[in-house]
């Protein structure tokens, strides 16, 4: 199971590069998320997966998820949330600034 | 257990919230701000008190003990670090009050920057690794929003790769963080440096290691300082000064930090990589700061310059080494904010920063062309002032431990700050006057007085470094000596 969603994550990984390599803004922006949802994934993965009961209800129980994973990924979702949509707002205004979304143009290499 | 340690982050915190709901009352904003900076200042002051006298402060927070909560940990470094952010974003501060257009205050200026504040002095703070990263998130999204204010199109520009460098950093620092949870089971700092003490760093931890290095290399601009003169050049000056002088440093704390307390077992690996890039990042910064003559290029590239000589006494890995790195980073947070001032008012007077087209300036403003010839001769080194005594001890150190040719480039580098300075003040306050008194752009009414502030401070840390030169040893001797740290949490 683990070595799945490994290989999921992976293949999340190179799509997000994919996006963030292409010229479009939004594009560059889901890319972004895309891979931040990637390494979500792998936190959830990095404590094990299925490895048995709902953690914390006694003392005796011998088999228990780590919640520890599960308390980082809803901080990391929380904060790339917050992220992204700042990122949406602020490609909006530069796409209305300059009247187009196109990274080529956004390089700003003439003050050089 | 002591609960002074939370009140840097929180003070600013609180006062950042209260001011958003009291956004049209721009006095209040400010006198607000400055009381919790003071505040924080004062903290920072018992801070070092405290710690000079009874070692180690921690704080678990919640009351859960080490392991399972997560730890507050005030060494000597951190608390020194605490006191120089302080004194930096006062003077910040007190000339972003005369600088900062009307509008722009209205537009949650000091709520940012409070709350910059907070994440720098959190991550100063904090023992544990996520929090880190927390803290990491927190004064970034403040510096995203400080980057476009006054939405330019430069500055909607800059501000885009700014934060897409950053957001791909953070994923990577998650990355790391995920990995290093899947081989330890723990994120505690001190637990992390227990238990990898225990199995020992093997090639899986290094790599893990050089992940970690990969992220605050990017925030410190070791090398991979591609975004930083973009983005550090186009906001207002108080905020770029701010940047200057703390967000590059909260990078090269954090790779102190981890190098020090959990992955110092290879050092002849980690410590050589770190080595390499402080090199080049030298070698760069230098070309850059000699090869521009516009004036926000040459100071950005100064800060590159600097991030690289401060890592070369922690390569040398010794206490030498760590003490010059300390008092150099103090100097260099002070000094980068006070020639930054400098640079935003001489923009703001000529209303250009393209250097040859500006002249003469210390005829109008001898004061500001004096200042800045000791903010740029204490950059170089000169002794007495601040730069000297962290140069002299990096460079011994790094010739004491072998590594004569980082110690060298070092040296060219200084040269190269020399140039580099020398040319800025030369063509800006020297030579035929271009501009008499009437056809300045803005008035310097007001931005003087924290300028002045700032030198009286990067003054009193050269001519008084002997007073901290205890603390400064403790603080290398702490950071040397990871057993202190753990004993601290775990007590």
């Amino acid at each position: 199971m683990e070595t799945l969603i490994i290989l999921l994550v992976g293949v999340l990984i190179s799509m997000g590069t994919y996006l963030i390599l292409s010229r479009r803004l939004l594009r560059v922006v889901l890319g972004a998320s895309l891979i931040s949802h990637a390494v979500n994934l792998l936190l959830l993965t990095s404590g094990g997966l299925k490895t048995g009961a709902a953690p914390l209800l006694s003392e005796k129980t011998k088999q228990f998820t780590d919640a520890i994973p599960q308390a980082l990924i809803l901080t990391a979702i929380v904060i790339n949330f917050a992220v992204t949509a700042l990122v949406l707002v602020l490609g909006y205004r530069a796409y209305q600034s300059f009247g187009s979304d196109d990274m080529e143009q956004l390089r700003g290499n003439e003050y050089e | 257990m002591n609960n002074l340690l939370i009140a840097p982050v929180v003070v600013p915190l609180l006062a950042g919230m209260a001011l958003i709901i009291f956004q049209k009352n721009i006095y209040m904003q400010r006198t607000l701000s400055l009381f919790a900076l003071v505040i924080t200042t004062v903290v920072a002051i018992m801070l070092i008190n405290l710690v000079s006298s009874g070692g180690i402060q921690v704080l678990q927070l919640g009351g859960w003990e080490a392991p399972f909560g997560i730890s507050f940990v005030a060494d000597m470094f951190s608390a020194l670090l605490l006191l120089a952010t302080s004194v930096v974003a006062i003077g910040c501060l007190l000339y972003a009050f005369s600088s900062t257009e009307r509008r722009q205050e209205k537009l949650y200026f000091y709520p940012l920057f409070l709350f910059l504040i907070a994440g720098v002095n959190g991550s100063f703070l904090t023992g544990d690794l996520f929090n880190l990263y927390v803290f990491f998130e927190l004064f970034l999204v403040a510096s995203y929003v400080m980057i476009t204010l006054g939405g330019s199109q430069k500055q909607l520009r800059e501000s885009l790769k700014y934060i897409f460098t950053n957001i791909i950093s953070s994923a990577f620092f998650l990355i790391g963080v995920a990995y290093l949870y899947s081989i330890t089971g723990t994120l505690n700092l001190a637990h992390l440096s227990l238990r990898i003490a225990e199995v020992g760093q093997d090639g899986l931890i290094t790599t893990v290691a050089l992940l970690f290095l990969i992220v605050f290399a990017l925030k410190a601009g070791l090398l991979l300082f591609f975004w930083l003169p973009g983005s550090y050049s186009v906001p207002p000056t108080a905020v770029s000064a701010i940047f200057a002088a703390l967000l590059t440093k909260v990078g090269i704390y954090a790779i102190f930090r981890m190098f020090t307390l959990i992955f110092y077992h290879e050092p002849q690996i980690t410590h050589l990589i770190i080595g390499i890039l402080a090199a080049v990042t030298m070698i760069l910064g230098a070309i850059g700061a000699i090869g521009y003559w516009d004036l926000r290029n040459i100071l950005t590239y100064n800060v590159v310059i600097s991030v690289g000589f401060i890592m070369v006494g922690f390569v040398a890995f010794t206490t030498n080494g760590t003490i010059g790195s300390i008092y150099y980073l103090l100097h260099d947070m002070v000094i980068k904010a006070l020639v930054f001032l400098i640079g935003g008012t001489i923009i703001h007077l000529t209303g250009t920063s393209r250097l040859k087209e500006i002249g003469g300036l210390i005829r109008l403003k001898p004061m500001l062309g004096w200042m800045f010839l000791i903010a740029a001769l204490s950059m170089v080194g000169i002794p007495p002032l601040s730069g000297f005594l962290g140069k002299v001890f990096i460079t011994r150190a790094a010739f004491e431990s072998g590594y004569f040719w980082l110690g060298a480039i070092g040296l060219v580098a200084s040269l190269g700050i020399l140039y580099s300075m020398i040319k800025l003040f030369m063509n800006a306050f020297w030579g035929d006057k271009m501009l008499n008194e009437d056809e300045l752009k803005g008035n310097a009414k007001g931005l003087v007085f924290p300028i002045v502030f700032l030198t009286c401070v990067s003054l009193a840390l050269g001519v008084g470094a002997e007073g901290i030169a205890d603390h400064v040893a403790q603080a290398a001797n702490e950071l040397l000596n990871p057993s202190l740290y753990i004993n601290a949490v775990f007590k």
